[in-house]
C-alpha cells in the first residue's frame, strides 16, 4: 500500500499539468465559440486572432477562457472528458452486452492484446536464444551482438511498412502475423540484453566451483547460469512487454487495419475526432499498466519462491 | 605414515603469458603431502599459494614438472572425486536453503535421493549446522555460511580437502572458533587438507606441515614440520612451540622478501 502514495503523487501531478495545458491549447477555438455565441472578444476577427500570441489572447478574453473546457472537438480534451468517453466505449458497452461490438476499446484493446502476446512471446524466444549463442560463442557475439544493437537505431516506422509488404508478399493473409513480428523486433532487445547480463552474472569462483565437481555445461547452465540470470530476466521482461505493446501500435498504423488500438488511433487523426485518438492512448496506457503489474507479480512470487527477502 | 602420497609436486612451474612478458606464478614447486596430513601455505599475494592449490584442482595447467594427486593426474582425480574445494567466498546459491547447496554436487554427480538426504543430514552436522538446512544463506551469519560451504565440499567424500583462505573474510572471533572445528573435523575424518593463508597463527595453530612461499618467482622457501601435538586446545598457542615455530615462519617469509626490500 506504501507503494502506491508517490505513484498517486505523480499521477496527480500529471492530471495538473494537463488541466492547465487545456486553456492555451483550446483558445483560440473557444474564442471561436465565444464568438459565435454573441459574446464580446478581442480582437473580433477570427483573422487577426489567428496572428495574436494565445497567451494575449487568454489576458484579454480571460472571462471566456473556461469554454475551452467543454469543447465537442477540443484540440486537447479535459482528462473528464478522455475518462467519459474512454468509459462510454468500454464500461458503458460492456454492460449494455456490446462489449466486443467494433465500436467498443475492449474489443480494439483485444486485438491488439493478442499481436501483443504473440510478438512478445517470439521476441523473448529470440531475445534469450540470442543470449544464450552470444554468452557461449565468440563467434555469435562479435556477429550477432553489433547487428542486435543496428537494429534498434533503425526508426520502427521505417521498417513496420516494409514488413507489412514483405510478409503480403509471402501469402501471408493473417494481419496478425506482421504486427506480431514488428513488435517482437522491438521487444527482442531488452531481453536480449538483460539476459546477456544475467547469464554472465555468475562469479568465476561459482563457476570453478561447478569445474571442482566436473560439471558439464549442460549441468552449469541449468543449475548456475539460468537461475542466476532470472532476476534480469524479469526486469527485461517488464521492458519487453511494453515495447511489444508499442510494436503492435505502431503495426497497426500502417497495414490499413481497421481494428486494434493503433487502428483507432489513426481513424481518429483521419476523423478529426481527437476524443477518440485520446481515449485510444488511455486505453493503451492502461493496458501497458496492467501488463507490466502482472509481470511485476510473476516476479516477485518466483523471486519469492528461489529465497528473496533480500 | 602411508607409503604414497596424496599430493606429490615435481619442479612444478606454472608461467602465465602475460602483455608485460612472462610471469613465474610457480617455479620449481618440489613438495610431496602425504595422507591425512594437514599442510598450510603462507606467504605474501602472488607467491603462488593459490595457484599450487589451484593446480592441484585442475583448474590451472601447469607449464612445467609433474603434479599427481592420489597418484592420478589432477584431471583424472577431479573425476574421481578426490578433493572437494573451499573457496574464500562462501559462494553459496542464494536461490537455494543450506540443504540445497549442499546437494547441488550430490545432484550433479548424480546421487540417488535417499543418500542425498542422508549425506546431507551427515554434513551438516560434521559442521555443526543441524536443523539449518531449511535456511536460505541470507538468513545465516558469514561464518555460517562457511561452514556450509564446507559441508558442501564435504558431502561427497573426497579425500582431500583444499581450501583456499576460507577464513580470510571472517573476524578474528569467529575465524578463532572455525580453526577449532576445523581441527577436530580433521581429527575425526582424518582427510588431507591443503589450506591456504595470510595468518600465520592460523598456519602454525592448524597445520602438521607449514610451507613457506615467496613470490617473483613464486617458489617454496621452508617447510616446517610442526612439533606440535595433533590434539590442540586454542591455548596452545601461548606454548614455547607454538611461538617458536610461529618465529620460524615469520623469518622465512621476511627472507622470501629479502629481495624486494
Amino acid at each position: 500500500m506504501r507503494g502506491f502514495l508517490p505513484v498517486l503523487a505523480v499521477l496527480a501531478a500529471i492530471l495538473a499539468l494537463w488541466v492547465a495545458a487545456v486553456a492555451p491549447m483550446n483558445a483560440r477555438q473557444a474564442l471561436d465559440v465565444a464568438e459565435r455565441e454573441g459574446a464580446a472578444v478581442t480582437p473580433a476577427e477570427s483573422r487577426t486572432r489567428f496572428e495574436t500570441p494565445v497567451l494575449t489572447l487568454m489576458l484579454r478574453n480571460s472571462g471566456e477562457i473556461w469554454r475551452g473546457y467543454g469543447l465537442e472537438r477540443p484540440r486537447l480534451p479535459t482528462p473528464w472528458q478522455v475518462g467519459q468517453e474512454l468509459w462510454a466505449t468500454t464500461g458503458e458497452m460492456a454492460l449494455e452486452g456490446r462489449a466486443f461490438s467494433k465500436r467498443s476499446l475492449i474489443y480494439h484493446a483485444w486485438i491488439t492484446l493478442q499481436s501483443t502476446f504473440w510478438g512478445f512471446a517470439l521476441g523473448t524466444v529470440v531475445g534469450i536464444a540470442g543470449a544464450i549463442g552470444i554468452v557461449y560463442s565468440r563467434t555469435m557475439e562479435l556477429s550477432v551482438m553489433p547487428w542486435a544493437i543496428i537494429s534498434q537505431t533503425i526508426p520502427i516506422v521505417a521498417l513496420a511498412p516494409m514488413i507489412i509488404v514483405l510478409s503480403s508478399q509471402l501469402g501471408i493473409e493473417e494481419r496478425g502475423v506482421p504486427k506480431a513480428v514488428i513488435s517482437a523486433y522491438l521487444c527482442f532487445f531488452p531481453v536480449l540484453v538483460g539476459m546477456v547480463k544475467g547469464l554472465r552474472s555468475p562469479t568465476a569462483e561459482q563457476l570453478d566451483l561447478l569445474r571442482t565437481y566436473s560439471a558439464s555445461g549442460m549441468a552449469s547452465f541449468l543449475k548456475l547460469r539460468l537461475p542466476a540470470s532470472l532476476p534480469y530476466l524479469f526486469t527485461s521482461l517488464k521492458i519487453g512487454i511494453a515495447a511489444a505493446l508499442v510494436g503492435t501500435i505502431v503495426g497497426e498504423l500502417p497495414t490499413g487495419a481497421i481494428s486494434g488500438l493503433g487502428a483507432r488511433i489513426l481513424i481518429g487523426d483521419q476523423f478529426g475526432t481527437p476524443l477518440a485518438i485520446w481515449s485510444a492512448l488511455a486505453a493503451a496506457a492502461i493496458l501497458a499498466g496492467v501488463l507490466v503489474t502482472l509481470l511485476g507479480w510473476a516476479q516477485a512470487v518466483t523471486l519469492r519462491r528461489m529465497g528473496g527477502g533480500r | 605414515m602411508t607409503d604414497e602420497p596424496a599430493i606429490e609436486a615435481r619442479d612444478l612451474s606454472l608461467t602465465f603469458e602475460t602483455g608485460d612478458g612472462p610471469v613465474h606464478a610457480l617455479k620449481d614447486v618440489t613438495l610431496s603431502i602425504g595422507k591425512g596430513d594437514f599442510v598450510s601455505f603462507i606467504g605474501p599475494s602472488g607467491c603462488g599459494k593459490t595457484t599450487f592449490l589451484r593446480c592441484v584442482a585442475a583448474l590451472e595447467e601447469p607449464t612445467g614438472g609433474t603434479l599427481t594427486v592420489n597418484g592420478m593426474s589432477p584431471d583424472e582425480a577431479r573425476r574421481a572425486r578426490a578433493y572437494g574445494y573451499v573457496f574464500q567466498a562462501a559462494g553459496l546459491y542464494p536461490w537455494r536453503t543450506i540443504a540445497g547447496n549442499v546437494r547441488l554436487p550430490l545432484e550433479i554427480m548424480g546421487f540417488s535421493r535417499a543418500e542425498m538426504e542422508e549425506r546431507i543430514e551427515r554434513v551438516l552436522d560434521l559442521v555443526d549446522l543441524q536443523g539449518f538446512g531449511r535456511k536460505y544463506p541470507w538468513q545465516l551469519s558469514g561464518g555460517m555460511q562457511q561452514r556450509a560451504s564446507i559441508a558442501r565440499a564435504l558431502a561427497f567424500d573426497a579425500d582431500i580437502l583444499l581450501m583456499d583462505e576460507p577464513f580470510g573474510a571472517l573476524d578474528e572471533i569467529v575465524r578463532d572458533r572455525l580453526n577449532e572445528e576445523l581441527l577436530s573435523l580433521w581429527s575425526r575424518t582424518g582427510k588431507t587438507i591443503g589450506f591456504v593463508t595470510h595468518s600465520i597463527p592460523e598456519a602454525v595453530y592448524l597445520s602438521t606441515r607449514i610451507v613457506v612461499m615467496s613470490p617473483r618467482p613464486g617458489r617454496i622457501t621452508d617447510v616446517i614440520e610442526s612439533p606440535l601435538p595433533r590434539e590442540r586446545p586454542l591455548d596452545i598457542r601461548d606454548s614455547r612451540e607454538f611461538i617458536e615455530v610461529a618465529h620460524r615462519v615469520r623469518e622465512g617469509l621476511r627472507a622470501g622478501h629479502g629481495d624486494v626490500l
